[in-house]
């Protein structure tokens, strides 16, 4: 009979992981695959074994490094904006106060909107002309002239982050929110009665109990982050000269524009193995920290 | 009794409560983060182009100043688009419930070899960003002529929600009491059918909120909407609002992208507004168990 | 009628975790057996092999002469009912009763007849177009038990079913329980901690502990004759007292006393004595044994008080429980230790000496 039930196992699962494999699998291991040819549609027809020709060349592309570096620059500070704006929002939606299914309600929906119809409405605000961010700074006296926002290379990719920040902190908030209200309020009464203050509290109970999330959170985001293409592709483009290109965007002008498939197909394996990487490195954390996630990984 | 009532009462009044005045500018400040881009398209969508392209800013329209003009040029045609997406993210929804719940039941109650590796397994596609599979996807859509065809998403949609789904599902399968499908047993149902009149119905309302989130991220997708699918009238939304903005970086229609942003997203901000609990259920399951 | 064995059953899940080591036992007709044990003794895992829901490692489940090791849960014509009740939420109460006879293809007219018959019985006729949600406790119980009684088994199996219930409710439906099973005459194998259930219901109980069967006898013998240490001590409340005394030739040694140790083969240096409570009084009685010592401790139990009283001499403490009204003038008490009720045991294997 237990026989029976592997059976049946199977079978149930048998079409999820196909259509996984199908979908996630193949495609990696055909980059890997391409990865060794020259396969340039845009020079030549027929593709030609290159072994680690491209890979060479991708170590000497400035560009493709420019972009790891603005792409982890965006994560890093992204996630370190969300993760703070979110903690305090989750502390306010921690709060029982009256509206609160509003709030909760208001902090969804930027998490539902598309990213990139919602990046279009962020081009729009930072506009340099008739943007919203330049209005109010204007009335308050912080500017004289308009700031070109998405004409400048900084200023671009803090409209960009901001951007982000806007769309995921909710979605931060929500699990740092799970992770708190898990958190008893005996502890807090009893730290009280021990003689700590409300900041005390917060550093010696509440961080250490939401670790756990925290750093799932940021797991998670951190992958997610580092492949953003809706917003740039929407919001800037890459631009200006490059300066908020991504490593995805990168990968996408390849293929796309370029049709340099060969090329494209390398990008994708280095950033795919330097994500692999880095997700390993934050779980080896995870564990160091003992928390208990559950035992797949 | 009376001594007792009004010592409690001098201890609301007297000293000025500071965490509940902080906690109400959280509150505003909150509304006004997550609220205020949303509701500038909003409020874009409806004014005339002058009071558009005015300096400074215009935020409370006179009547003259507002307008329908911009939901007009997207015309009866812009709901095409609605459809598309609506088409796309709802079949993949279903198909993804259709094959994530069996897989997760068999995740949480049945034994299988290798448990452990495919959850693992699942947990690391999870992270894939989706730039890393358009390639390889792209030449399948190519070889197989599925380009401009509604399948070319579907399939893809499926499978990113999948992850997602099975993890969700299977906190929920966790939390079912066993001795239901016990009972169900001795009672004399046979596998697939304790599945079907037992576990199912009782899977409903977990269904309901998976699904409600695989929608909302299906609706939102983007590249892979605007790599596969290049004939006008089959965009989704996110692709169609995107190449309004097309024509030319200095003449952006401002306008009509406000209108159909606002057009595009509204069967999403109903889902929200109808599901607000079981959506931040679904994601606190998900992302807990992760 | 059907006769149902069990043969060196043994379950033995991954990482090393044997809940079920070596149990046989046999339930015949009109037959009431409890499973008793403490938390992790196998209870609950040898009552699930009986009904199929988990297969063992090894030995047989026979009933009727049957072998049911390949038979399916479904197809053992068991009922169990279950801690929680296991009520299926989304249907109403005749149908969660009458699903199993509907997977059976029974007519429909016998269907309802049946259904009729046995709610009239448990009185919960009025709630049939009801779902669980609406019903309390005492009622979705009775449900449960309805589910099991229509199907008419061979066997009936219940897993603690009245632990879900608050204390004056218990006592109430565990003498309805019992009526109810007699008029049945099939084997009931009935799953406990509680040892009042224990013994107010069965014709026999079975004692487990770590996987293994303590001892299978009749409630009064278990009782007043317990195999072993285990036994002795889990079974009768207050608990019985239970010493290790150093051993003299054929004195066992209390404080400042000693007490004479039965008939045994080989002297021990040490053995566990033990007596019941209830079993010593205060003052001198004719059979027996006296000590003495101080009392430090008086419960109230309301019928009765509990002395504890450390014996002289020593650091051993006897329990003894007295008559409500009895009265003593001094902290000092002789207390008479009756000798046809003490009992002893091997220290190392527990195992009955007397």
């Amino acid at each position: 009979m237990e026989r029976q039930e592997k059976l049946t196992g199977w079978i149930l699962i048998a079409p999820a992981l196909l259509i996984l494999g199908f979908v996630f699998i193949y495609p990696i291991g055909r980059a890997f695959w391409l990865s060794l040819f020259t396969n340039n549609l845009g020079t030549q027809l027929e593709p030609i074994f290159s072994g680690l020709a491209n890979y060479q060349r991708l170590i000497g592309d400035g560009r493709f490094w420019q972009t790891m570096w603005n792409t982890s620059v965006f994560t890093i500070i992204s996630i370190f904006l969300e993760l703070v704006i979110g903690m305090g929002i989750a502390l306010v939606l921690n709060q029982a106060f009256f509206g609160r299914g509003f709030v909760r309600t208001s902090s969804l929906i930027p998490w539902a909107l598309p990213t990139a119809v919602m990046g279009l409405a962020w081009a729009w605000i930072f506009n340099d002309q008739y943007g919203v961010v330049n209005d109010i700074l204007t009335r308050l006296g912080f500017i004289d002239s308009q700031i070109t926002w998405l004409g400048d290379p900084t200023r671009a990719m803090s409209a960009m982050i901001i951007a982000d920040v806007w769309k995921t902190t909710p979605f931060i908030a929500i699990i740092l929110l799970a992770g708190l209200q898990s958190i008893s309020s005996d502890l807090y009464e009893a730290h009280a009665i021990d003689g700590a203050n409300q900041w005390q509290s917060f550093w010696q109970i509440t961080i250490p109990l939401v670790m756990p999330q925290i750093i799932i959170a940021l797991l998670f985001r951190f992958a997610q982050a580092f492949g953003i293409f809706d917003l740039v592709q929407v919001m800037t483009g890459g631009g200006p000269g490059g300066a908020t290109e991504t490593v995805s965007i990168y990968i996408y002008a390849t293929v796309r524009r370029y049709l340099d498939f060969g090329y494209g197909a390398s990008l994708v394996v280095v950033t795919f193995l330097l994500l692999i990487l880095a997700v390993a490195i934050a779980a080896f954390f995870l564990s160091r920290t003992r928390v208990n996630v559950m035992g797949g990984k | 009794m009376t001594v007792a009532n009004q010592s409690s009462e001098t201890d609301k009044t007297s000293p000025i409560n500071w965490g509940r005045i902080l906690l109400w500018i959280g509150v505003i400040l909150t509304i006004i983060f997550c609220l205020a881009p949303v509701l500038w398209q909003l409020l874009t969508s409806l004014k005339t182009n002058e009071s558009i392209s005015t300096i400074p800013n215009v935020y409370f329209p006179s009547l003259d100043q507002l307008t329908f003009q911009h939901y007009q040029s997207l015309g009866w045609h812009f709901l095409r688009y609605v459809f598309n997406s609506a088409l796309v993210s709802l079949t993949s929804t279903l198909l993804c419930l259709g094959v994530g719940a069996p897989a997760a039941y068999t995740l949480t109650r049945l034994k299988i070899p290798g448990e452990n590796v495919i959850l693992g397994f699942v947990l690391i596609i999870s992270l894939f960003p989706y730039v890393l599979l358009f390639l390889g996807l792209l030449e399948i859509v190519k070889f197989m002529g599925l380009g401009n065809n509604y399948i070319a998403l579907i399939i893809p949609y499926t499978a990113i929600n999948l992850p997602l789904t099975i993890l969700v599902l299977r906190s929920f399968f966790q939390q079912l009491p066993k001795d239901l499908e016990d009972s169900a047993k001795i009672d004399g149902y046979g596998t697939v059918g304790m599945l079907l009149q037992i576990v199912v119905p009782m899977t409903i309302p977990a269904l309901v909120t998976t699904g409600i989130l695989t929608f909302i991220f299906a609706w939102n997708e983007f590249i892979f909407a605007l790599t596969f699918i290049t004939r006008e009238e089959m965009y989704t939304i996110p692709v169609a609002v995107a190449q309004i903005g097309g024509a030319s970086i200095f003449e952006i229609p401002y306008g009509p992208i406000a209108a159909a942003t606002v057009t595009g997203t509204i069967p999403l901000v109903i889902l929200v507004l109808m599901f607000q609990r079981r959506i931040v259920q679904g994601i606190t399951a998900g992302a807990v168990k992760g | 009628m059907a006769k149902l064995e069990l043969k060196n059953l043994r379950k033995h899940f991954d990482h090393n975790v044997i809940p079920v080591k070596d149990v046989s036992v046999n339930v015949n007709d009109g037959e009431f057996l409890t499973l008793l044990g403490p938390s992790g003794c196998g209870k609950s895992t040898l009552l699930r092999m009986i009904a199929g829901l988990d297969q063992p490692t090894q030995g047989q489940v026979i009933l009727g002469g049957e072998d049911l090791t390949n038979i399916p849960p479904g197809k053992r014509n068991m009922a169990m009912v279950f801690q929680s009740y296991a009520l299926y939420p989304h249907m109403t109460v005749s149908e969660n009763i009458s699903t199993s006879l509907k997977l059976r293809k029974v007519d429909s007219i016998e269907i309802e007849k049946r259904v009729n018959d046995v709610s009239n019985r448990l009185g919960i006729q009025h709630l049939l177009e009801r779902k669980p949600g609406q019903l309390s406790g005492g009622q979705r119980q009775r449900v449960a038990l309805a589910r099991a009684l229509v199907r008419n088994p061979d066997v009936f199996l219940l897993d603690e079913p009245l632990s879900n219930l608050d204390a004056l409710l218990r006592e109430q439906v565990r003498a309805d329980l019992k009526q109810l099973f007699e008029s049945q005459q099939k084997p009931v194998v009935y799953v406990t901690h509680d040892q009042t259930e224990a013994m107010t219901l069965s014709s026999k109980i079975a004692v487990l502990y770590d996987g293994y069967l303590q001892q299978l006898a009749s409630p009064s013998e278990i009782y007043m004759q317990p195999a072993n240490r285990f036994v002795a001590g889990f079974v009768g409340s207050p608990q019985m007292n239970l010493l290790t005394l150093d051993c003299q030739e054929n004195q066992a040694i209390l404080g400042e006393f000693s007490l004479t140790l039965p008939y045994l083969p080989t002297s021990p240096k040490a053995v566990v004595f033990g007596i019941r409570p209830e079993d010593v009084s205060l003052g001198e009685e004719a059979d027996g044994d006296i000590v003495e010592g101080q009392v430090y401790l008086m419960e109230d139990l309301g019928k009765e008080k509990l002395l504890s009283v450390r014996i002289n001499g020593s650091e051993q403490t006897l329990r003894a429980v007295i008559p409500a009204d009895q009265l003593w003038e001094s902290e000092q008490v002789k207390l008479s230790l009756s000798r046809k009720q003490m009992h002893w045991f091997d220290l190392e294997s527990g195992d009955r000496l007397n």
